[in-house]
């Protein structure tokens, strides 16, 4: 069959906030850059992220960079690189000062100075007492975030490619990235887009659970392409739950809820949280207020026909505070749980929220594999950023507003390592694999030819439900088990999906089928790296890790402080070390992570 | 060349995936229930819609603001009760 070749200098797929910095440093540098992207840049899942971003600005009170590594690293159950660490928090200042330079309208103080609020986690002088240290725009951080480097983007002569969505990997026999497989959705044409560079910046694969706040387009991508091109996933047991997502809708319901005095209550109307945590009760931190409530679930005090939730509260709140103070959660319950919130208690559920594994990178970006004892060794012209990498940074649980310091600090960071690559190397395109677009070929062609298989959205609903129950917020050994099973019976059923519509113009099922190919794949990767962790750390939880002198909370430094590395080939594990080494600073010595 | 009715509705159908999960399931309700009735009309406020920012869309169906436009107001009330 023939085929169209498109050659650029560096592709990047995804037009999220790592795409479009990781775009902006190489068109910047005068290299011919195609962005490839399912829906516009400006409707990129980064839009979500309202809280901030972070950086030890000091704008507000003392803080340091060393302060804010502390904390990340403690944030991460230690299981965070320190290497990667360090580089990230001491690059903060400078890339938000350069976002500000783009534009970006960041909040103010009277001295003109970016205002700067607390967030949970962050702290001055080695975990001491909370420090203002998120750089926000209103409410609307990402979105601003976004706007301001499409802009920057579209100056500089960045190629968009939009309402494309890319198939797979372009790896040769020596194992080098020579670009992706992409089709436009307008036509279903398939294009070979052939690149001395390869940027990841897909985003996360939140749709994998049931009960998600994430966006639909968020499918694990990059992370489906890269295990079917060899390339392992890393960490991906590890997934952040946010306690208060709407059953049954996943609609984030905020934390400011429940600080305005919304209550969680159980199927007999008891305020739980009074048992699990007398002080703080309905405003523990996350994790325990999510496993709280699973636990009360698990043990038939949930509510509802399946008995699979638990209700906030906020009917004793004065109406006119809701109103006032939480405008969107009375339209959130109306629309998404049928509910009055001003008379009625509103449905909750611990919902899947951020994933901190992904695709191994170090901290330039280059995307790395173990090769015979050294486990970080690049793979030529293949770089990822932003949630769908795993530099890492979050380690076992994220810190809030980390998330847009990551995807800003390595997107820039795998842009700059791709043009020096390319500088370096200055030479023709490498050709193409004779059979470069077969497999990309195959995949659509027994969508279009498939009879009798499996329906694309029940299929995905089983794999997302397995997910909830098996690996979901609190873990069980024999449910994971289980799971692993389950998920490779839903596999087989995935390999054999069927769509009716065979149309060629923005063929949605067909989209659905593809994203399918590559949310089974994160899965699979979470299903076992998480059976096969026998212990607790950071959103990893099971309730066979016990609490020991040796293994406090559950967790086992003795023979877990390692990162999980899932392969597709073989659905085999392997490991390697945490980078407990900084840069220029003395570790950070292991101890219990409490707050 | 103008695009065919069918091309039309199915771009605006993958327009309708978002940023916001809020609008995803909002929107997915009301392809369901409303696909097969949206008319010729209906399509450019849809389009209008479709094309606006993810909060300003967000603020227009949790009705928090209000649209200048019968037309679009139409469409929100559609999309609301979907």
């Amino acid at each position: 069959m023939t085929y169209t070749i498109r050659k650029f200098d560096a592709v990047v797929v995804g037009a999220g906030g790592a795409g479009l910095r990781a775009a902006l440093q190489l068109s910047e540098s005068g290299l011919k850059t195609a962005v490839l992207t399912k829906v516009f840049p400006t409707r990129s899942h980064t839009v979500a992220a309202q809280g901030g971003v972070a950086a030890s600005l000091g704008n507000s009170e003392e803080d340091n960079w060393h302060w804010h590594m502390y904390d990340t690293v403690k944030g991460s159950d230690w299981l965070g690189d320190q290497d990667a660490i360090e580089f990230m928090c001491r690059q903060a200042n400078q890339a938000v000062v350069e976002l500000e330079h783009y534009g970006m309208p960041f909040d103010r103080v009277d001295n003109g100075k970016i205002y700067q609020r607390p967030f949970g986690g962050h702290m001055s002088n080695f975990g001491e007492k909370p420090v203002r240290r998120s750089c926000a725009a209103a409410d609307r951080t990402g979105h601003a975030m976004l706007h301001a480097l499409y802009q920057r983007n579209v100056k500089v002569n960045t190629q968009f490619f939009v309402e494309w969505q890319a198939l797979d990997l372009i790896r040769d026999a020596e194992g080098e990235v020579l670009g992706v497989v992409a089709m436009d959705m307008e036509t279903s044409e398939i294009v070979a887009f052939h690149a001395k560079a390869t940027i990841f910046a897909t985003g996360g694969a939140g749709r994998v659970y049931h009960s998600s706040t994430n966006a639909f387009i968020n499918t694990g991508d990059g992370l489906g392409m890269a295990a079917r091109a060899g390339i392992p996933l890393e960490d991906m047991e590890f997934w952040q739950f946010h306690p208060t997502g709407v059953a049954g809708a996943g609609v984030l319901i905020t934390e400011g809820v429940r600080g305005e005095g919304g209550i969680l209550r159980n199927a007999d109307g008891e305020r739980f949280m009074e048992r699990y945590a007398p002080n703080a009760k309905d405003l523990a931190s996350r994790d325990v207020v999510s496993r709280s409530m699973l636990t009360e679930i698990n043990e038939g005090r949930g509510a509802g026909p399946y008995k699979d939730y638990v209700y906030l509260d906020l009917t004793h709140l004065d109406p006119e505070v809701i109103l006032k103070r939480l405008p969107s959660i009375h339209e959130i319950g109306l629309q998404f749980a049928g509910v009055d919130c001003l008379k009625e208690y509103l449905p909750v559920v611990p919902t899947c929220h951020y994933q901190m594994g992904g695709i191994p990178t170090n901290r330039y970006g280059q995307v790395v594999v173990s090769q015979g004892n050294d486990v970080s060794v690049p793979v030529p012209g293949f770089y990822a950023a932003g949630e769908c990498a795993c530099a890492s940074v979050h380690g076992a649980n994220r810190l809030g507003t980390n998330s847009l310091l990551d995807l800003l600090v390595f997107g820039k960071s795998s842009g700059e390592a791709a043009v020096a690559s390319i500088r370096e190397n200055v030479r023709a395109h490498k050709p193409l694999p004779l059979d470069v677009i077969d497999k990309s070929l195959a995949r659509v062609e027994r969508l279009n030819n498939q009879k009798n298989g499996a329906n694309v959205h029940e299929t995905r609903a089983v794999m997302q439900r397995t997910m909830q129950k098996h690996a979901g917020v609190f873990r069980f050994g024999h449910l994971l088990k289980e799971g692993v099973e389950k998920i490779l019976e839903v596999a087989e059923q995935v390999a054999q999906t069927e769509i009716k519509d065979k149309s060629k113009v923005f063929n949605t099922a067909r989209i659905e089928a593809l994203e399918l190919d590559n949310l089974i794949e994160v899965a699979k990767a979470t299903m076992v790296s998480a059976e096969a962790r026998k212990e607790s750390r950071g959103a990893h939880v099971r309730d066979d890790a016990h609490d020991t002198e040796l293994t406090p909370d559950g967790r086992d430094d003795a023979n877990w402080l390692k990162h999980t590395l899932w392969h597709r080939e073989g659905n085999r594990l392997e490991y390697k070390p945490v980078q407990m080494k900084p840069l220029t600073v003395d570790s950070i010595a292991l101890k219990k992570r409490t707050y | 060349m103008t695009e065919d009715r069918h091309t039309r509705l199915n771009r605006l159908r993958w327009q309708s995936r978002r940023a916001l999960l809020e609008l995803d399931l909002l929107l997915e309700r009301f392809w369901l229930r409303e696909g097969e009735l949206v008319s010729v009309e209906d399509e450019t406020g849809l389009q209008q819609l479709l094309a606006l920012d993810d909060y300003d869309l967000w603020a227009l169906v949790s009705g928090t603001k209000a649209s200048d436009s019968k037309q679009l107001e139409q469409m929100v009330a559609r999309i609301r009760q979907a």
